[in-house]
């Protein structure tokens, strides 16, 4: 009875394909742009404490969209990759451009190896010395690569967010405008129209009341390690149309250890 | 054991990829147990007190109102020749926590390079950083694990200062902890404390010197005090050295600015101060 079923590679893939793409459009969704100072994270995340961003190294940061336990995964083998790299040589022998290529090479692995793909896409981003040395790559579950000259969206709709950044985006925004672009991006407007694939059901969710942001920030001008998350009142200050949404100020002064964290909300 | 991987056109192994540990002294024990100090130590015998590796020497640490500071002369010492005149041996480990290091150099560099790595790494991959009892209680681990070396002759002491920022009353925040060779900790109560070579004549300098309701300049100045009282009298340690612009490295940790190293402007107008009154009372004397 149980006589194994042939299926070709070629239909393998695209199943394996359409499993991960379904699985990372029903979440939602991350903006990973430059500005003007570095580059800037926002998240979709209604979870104080369960990140989509994260600091990597001191330069580098990462942005994951899709299934938790798999992004975590790949964000605590990054962490160890690079402080190991860091601990062996010297911490500027530390690239995201190196790392990227490990993501891939260990995104491609699972796609082939293992019975199911990991349904994640996910961004590493590096602050350079200067605006033009900032860096980008995304990832996707097949680990295919992209480097990405001003903006990364990844997750549920994308269409439309990348339809509007492409109107609002601009090179040199100052912190407050990016900050505003992306959260404006992640609102569904009228223009955008049937902008939404796939999971079309989920932005009932989303209509009128903006969804919480998790924003995180790769610093140039940042002494030492450059990432720093903007939490609570800092946030609010640098969302003014957000104002009915105080109640987010409870995820309050978010411990990332560093003791200027909350206080400043440009650099 | 699996190679591990050095270059960037690998995928990661699996244990990269588990969530066992928090911590990259563990992660490295597992998957690349060579760049771990206490590995070396194995087939080292018991001759390595006929090295002469360098040693650091005089550390001092003490409370002040709102915060804590920890400083260091510069000089390390190979036998009865200087081996270097401008070390560091007191560095910013995190925010909060600063480590100052005695005893062979080369191991303790590496201990708190190792260290340094950990703290950051527990704070990445856990999203908060480790309580400062935590902190410490780490520190003692490595220490505890460079026991062989310690037996052999390498001995390697640090000195922990952190600001604990959950503390209930935010003035008395700063906090002291000393270990021995074996590991053990020892909260230093008392507000001040000091290791290495002349560390009997700087904790008696200070003895007479601190106080605990100091601000964060008459702490600075203690310390550096009680350095130089270190150095008048231990040939390993290190005065302020005028003629090279070389004078000691001082940490202040606090709740508003963390872990910062003082600029050598703000410790060469102290250090030269405390050389000018010690002048002035010769000059009285004579």
């Amino acid at each position: 009875m149980s006589m194994p079923l042939y299926a070709s590679p070629e239909q393998l893939m695209r199943e394996r394909s359409e499993l991960a793409r379904k699985g990372i459009a029903r979440g939602r969704s991350v903006v990973v742009l430059k500005y003007r100072g570095g580059v800037l994270f926002v998240a979709e995340n209604p979870s104080p404490t369960l990140h989509k961003v994260s600091e990597i190294y001191d330069r580098i940061g990462f942005a994951a969209v899709g299934r938790y336990s798999e992004f975590e995964s790949l964000r605590r083998g990054g962490i160890r990759h690079v402080d190991l790299q860091g601990y062996q040589y010297d911490r500027r022998d530390v690239s995201a451009r190196a790392l990227a290529n490990v993501y891939a090479q260990t995104l491609s692995t699972i796609f082939t190896e293992q019975l199911k793909p990991y349904e994640v896409e996910i961004c590493v981003a590096q602050v350079g010395a200067n605006a033009d040395a900032d860096e980008l790559y995304r990832l996707t579950y097949d680990g295919s690569i992209v480097d990405e000259p001003q903006f990364v969206v990844m997750g549920g709709q994308t269409d439309a967010i990348n339809t509007k950044l492409k109107e609002t985006f601009s090179d040199g925004m100052e912190l407050s405008d990016a900050v505003r672009v992306a959260a404006e991006a992640f609102r569904p407007s009228a223009s955008s129209g049937s902008g939404t694939n796939g999971g079309s059901s989920s932005s009932s969710a989303q209509e009128g009341e903006p969804s919480k942001l998790e924003v995180a920030v790769l610093e140039r001008e940042r002494p030492g390690r450059k990432f720093r998350r903007i939490t609570g009142a800092a946030l609010d200050a640098l969302l003014p149309a957000r104002t009915e949404a105080a109640d987010s100020s409870d995820s309050g002064s978010e411990g990332d250890g560093n003791p200027e964290g909350d206080g400043k909300s440009d650099g | 054991m699996e190679q591990i991987p050095r270059n960037s056109g690998f995928a990661l192994p699996s244990a990269y990829l588990s969530s066992t540990t928090s911590s990259f002294a563990d992660f490295l024990r597992a998957e690349a147990p060579d760049l771990l100090p206490s590995k070396r130590s194995a087939g080292m015998g018991t001759s390595g007190g006929d090295l002469d590796a360098p040693h650091g020497t005089t550390i001092v640490a003490s409370t002040f109102n709102g915060g804590v500071l920890i400083a260091g002369d510069r000089r390390a010492t190979s036998g009865n020749l200087i081996a270097t005149r401008d070390m560091d041996k007191v560095y910013v480990t995190d925010a909060y926590s600063a480590v100052g290091i005695a005893g062979t150099a080369g191991i303790a560099l590496e201990l708190v390079r190792l260290y340094t790595v950990e703290l950051a790494h527990y704070e990445k991959i856990e999203g908060v950083s480790l309580s400062l009892d935590g902190k410490s209680n780490k520190l003692a681990t490595m220490v505890r694990g460079n026991l062989d070396a310690a037996m052999a002759g390498l001995a390697v002491v640090p000195l922990f200062v952190g600001y604990d920022i959950e503390a209930s009353d935010p003035k008395r925040a700063g906090r002291i902890v000393s270990f021995d060779v074996t590991g053990g900790r020892y909260e230093e109560n008392a507000g001040f404390h000091a290791i290495g070579s002349g560390s009997v004549f700087a904790k008696s300098a200070m003895k007479k010197l601190y106080d605990p309701d100091a601000d964060q300049d008459g702490a600075v100045r203690a310390a550096i005090e009680s350095l130089y009282d270190a150095a008048d009298d231990d040939t390993a340690t290190g005065g302020p050295d005028i003629a090279r612009k070389i004078y000691p490295s001082v940490v202040t940790i606090t709740a508003e600015h963390g872990a910062v190293q003082l600029p050598t402007e703000e410790t060469s107008a102290v250090a030269e101060a405390v050389v000018a009154d010690r002048a002035a009372q010769q000059d009285w004397r004579s």
